[in-house]
């Protein structure tokens, strides 16, 4: 390590103020501070510091959405195998397709927004930041795997740009970047972001897979039921067989690329709540909104909204939900940040998801929406539990 | 019947370096001592002496200019030997060459105060006054207002500070004298903050307040904001027991104490240890031969981690002249990938660290550990601030110069050592000790 650290040492003044590399500096900065610790010590108050830095933070986050990819891969190909009509499926060919299948998504996506966030450290003379090392990897896991990869650059640098940099960068942002280039992508080209073909990947990828035939439907659960007439809803796999409550759990269904496994994502919220990275406050609070509202919805069913008729635990497992929940929701810059701000916010994303996703049928899904609208207020709620805060201290000069 | 506090939020750093024997065995008197001016905040110094004067324990080396009976005294016999100034001929320090034989023997106060008014003058004459401190703004008390309660720290909770019961072992009867004297000056309460479970008594004519939890639980500004907040317009006055022992000498002998025990800690010194020094004595003198050998960059703090001063290896003791602390300074350290390190010594609140789960003590270094950013992390300051302030959003209100939302937001309440547990664990590595100050500073010159 000596040696690396020696030879980034020599190249440092090629980058410096001057240096023929000095257009590079943020690059260079980011990669140094990646490798190596920063020397920097304190210069004023406290003497010593926390291990804990951003990095360590985004780095746990990237780690508990490892899960989530990884099922996401292998749910892809399985998806593409099944649909196809095959009766075996291969372990290591299926994970081989589906890794295929999202890799390039995931290269378009730290590419686009790790190369706008280099330009842009670059240009205001700042240190490159992390933040988007989670973004990064969060846009291919909430969109369909068959999204074109021009929409991802496209909505990817919309919203790095409107929504991060034009707002001074991370910890700026007001609405949580990744939902917002999924919204981009949904609102711009609905055709491709909804349906019963963009969910399930069609062709072979460097002879893996099958080419399905333009037949097939694989519609995801929620927008089987969207589409649903009558008090029937019956959701069926891309094989024609029921999908059981346990199946909407494992996630062996068809949906964005890595929110199908409820499972998954609660070994991710283990990680984030053990580490003390993700707030257990909102976690808490989303799933007892949308436990609430669900259960609201059940009671008062009817044939007008199918939604309706979902049991509560099937609400909760379905879609993005128990995704927005945990990765969504909690990311800690657009959310309330006060404690008890905590708690009605987490509540009224549970709530507002599942209003937005039974009693509106154009929109199958209501999660995403739900955490940009409260990302939206949560400012105001804050103001609200601020000046309570206020208030106490006027009382106390009163009395 | 005495209060009852209990502090939850809060952290206690588990640090290598503290002192373990309660026995004092080494003296030091060095050869020179130095006062800065700047360890007295609020006061705009006017010089009583020059360069080559001779002078006297207890003797003016500079006045407040605007309160003229307030002085600075010299704490030994000896010589002025040299006046240090900075940049527009900013007093730096004033370095007085120590009378190693008579440093002891100085003039005396005539000690009979009849009334509120002499009290005052007696404080400020004999430099007791300056010792002492406010809320708002943790500057020197202003002597024309009269505080709503005077509020006393029995303990002090930062890492590897030393345990007053040593510190002020058998000076129970100065402290009681010294309360006693503060009790003309308020028409409010003195509290005196005691941690549970210390050997010290009741102080007659003090409210006790027994304070049980981490730190801040010994930080004067926690026992405030928990019994009593300062509210706007309100003044309090805050000093520590050894503060008020060094008024009760003065009471009861006319003459102020030369020396002070001095705790030695931290992971870069060999044996730490108490020592009795003079005021102001460099650390040079205190840390002859303790130092641990090990060719690293040291960083040497008088006072503790969290709140001390950087005062180099040339540096001096400083107020409140009972700690210095020796650590490595960490940057010849070449750390690969540290934000992905499993290492056990690395120390964090985090659990995503090892260490965390460890009962041991850990050496760390004064890196700050990462790049500085945004404010990303809510609630972290929270977590370690046992007040009814919302952290983050003063922080913010200074941040933006914002008096009206400073003032709403509770500035009045806080000083910098409030926040640095928060700057501690702050994972954006913000300097919220100094945004805290320069909001101070900014206050009141706007206010006054």
């Amino acid at each position: 390590m000596k040696a690396l650290r020696n030879y980034l040492n020599k190249i440092k003044p090629h980058f410096e103020e001057g240096g023929k590399l000095h257009p590079f500096r943020s690059v260079f900065d980011g990669f140094e501070t990646f490798l190596f610790t920063p020397e920097t010590t304190a210069t004023s108050g406290v003497h010593i510091h926390d291990s804990r830095d951003s990095k360590r933070t985004m780095i746990i986050v990237v780690l508990a959405l490892m899960p989530c990819l990884l099922f996401g891969m292998y749910n892809a190909g399985y998806q593409n195998w099944l649909a196809a009509g095959a009766t075996e499926f291969p372990f290591w060919q299926i994970m081989a397709y589906g890794c295929l299948a999202v890799l390039p998504t995931l290269v378009v996506a730290y590419l686009v927004g790790l190369g706008i966030e280099f330009a842009v450290a670059q240009w205001r003379g700042e240190e490159i930041q992390e933040g988007f090392l989670v973004t990064g990897i969060l846009i291919p896991l909430i969109c369909p795997v068959e999204t074109p990869l021009w929409m991802i650059a496209v909505a990817t640098a919309f919203s790095v740009i409107f929504v991060k940099e034009v707002f001074g960068g991370t910890g700026y942002n007001i609405l949580n970047v990744a939902l917002v280039t999924r919204a981009f992508l949904f609102f711009a080209y609905p055709a491709s972001m909804s349906g019963d073909k963009v969910f399930v990947s069609s062709d072979t990828i460097l002879g893996l897979g099958h080419n399905l035939p333009d037949n097939f439907t694989g519609a995801t659960p929620l927008g089987q039921i969207a589409t649903a007439t009558g008090g029937d809803i019956a959701v069926t796999d891309i094989a024609g067989k029921a999908i059981t409550s346990w199946d909407m759990f494992l996630g062996l269904i068809p949906g964005s690329f890595g929110e199908t496994s409820t499972l998954c994502i609660l070994i991710g919220a283990l990680i984030l709540l053990v580490s003390g990275i993700a707030n257990w406050r909102i976690i808490l609070s989303v799933f007892a909104g949308g436990a609430f509202m669900a259960w609201i919805a059940n009671c008062f069913a009817t044939p007008t909204y199918p939604a309706s008729f979902l049991t509560v635990q099937d609400q909760l497992c379905l879609g993005g939900f128990a995704f927005a929940a945990v990765f969504m929701a909690t990311d800690p810059v657009t959310t309330a940040r006060t404690t008890v701000g905590k708690y009605i916010y987490g509540f009224l994303v549970g709530v507002i998801a599942i209003i937005i996703r039974t009693y509106n049928n154009g929109y199958p899904e209501g999660a995403m929406l739900a955490v940009l609208l409260m990302n939206a207020f949560a400012p105001l709620i804050d103001y609200c539990v601020v000046q309570a805060n206020i208030n106490r201290r006027l009382k106390r000069i009163k009395a | 019947m005495s209060l009852q506090l209990k502090i939850k939020k809060g952290l206690d750093l588990e640090l290598a370096g503290k002192v373990e024997s309660d026995k004092v065995e080494k003296v030091v008197i060095p050869d020179h001592i130095a006062i800065f001016p700047d360890d007295f905040p609020g006061l705009t110094p006017k010089l009583n002496i020059k360069e080559g004067d001779p002078i006297r324990k207890g003797q003016p080396l500079f006045h407040d200019k605007v309160h003229e009976e307030m002085n600075v005294v010299s704490p030994v016999t000896g010589t002025i030997k040299e006046i240090v100034r900075g940049e527009r001929r900013k007093i730096i320090r004033i370095v007085i060459a120590v009378d190693q034989q008579n440093y002891d023997k100085g003039i005396s106060q005539s000690v009979n105060p009849t009334d509120d008014e002499s009290v005052i003058k007696l404080l400020m004459q004999s430099g007791m006054w300056v010792i002492m401190r406010q809320l708002p703004f943790g500057i020197i008390p202003d002597p024309q207002v009269r505080p709503r309660d005077i509020f006393i720290a029995g303990f002090d909770s930062s890492p590897l500070a030393p345990d007053f019961d040593v510190l002020l072992k058998d000076k129970v009867n100065l402290i009681v004298a010294g309360v006693e004297l503060l009790n003309h000056l308020t028409d409010g309460k003195v509290y005196v903050t005691r941690r549970r479970g210390s050997r010290m008594p009741d102080i007659p004519g003090a409210e006790m307040i027994d304070i049980d939890g981490p730190h801040p639980a010994g930080n004067i500004g926690t026992a405030i904001a928990n019994i009593a907040p300062v509210n706007k317009g309100e003044v309090v006055w805050t000093l520590s027991t050894i503060t008020a022992a060094r008024i009760g000498t003065m009471i009861r002998s006319g003459a102020i104490a030369p020396t002070s025990l001095v705790a030695v800690t931290g992971s870069e010194v060999k044996h730490p240890e108490f020592i009795r020094t003079l005021v102001g004595a460099p650390l040079k003198a205190i840390l002859e031969g303790n130092l641990k050998d090990d060719d690293r960059h040291k960083r040497y703090i008088s006072g503790n981690l969290l709140t001390g001063i950087n005062v180099g290896p040339e540096g001096y003791i400083r107020w409140p002249f009972y700690q210095v602390t020796v650590i490595p300074e960490g940057d010849d350290v070449a750390e690969f990938m540290g934000w992905a390190s499993l290492s056990p010594s690395k120390m964090s609140v985090s659990r995503s660290f090892p260490g965390h789960f460890l009962h041991r003590l850990f050496s760390p270094d004064a890196r700050i550990k990462g790049g500085r950013r945004a404010m990303i992390m809510s609630g972290e300051y929270e977590s370690v601030m046992p007040m009814d302030i919302l952290p983050e959003y003063l922080i913010k209100a200074i941040l933006s110069k914002d008096i009206d939302n400073m003032e709403k937001l509770g500035i009045y309440e806080v000083i910098p050592e409030d926040f640095a547990l928060a700057e501690y664990v702050d994972t954006s590595k913000l300097e919220l000790q100094k945004i805290v100050a320069e909001g101070l500073e900014y206050l009141r010159k706007e206010t006054e």
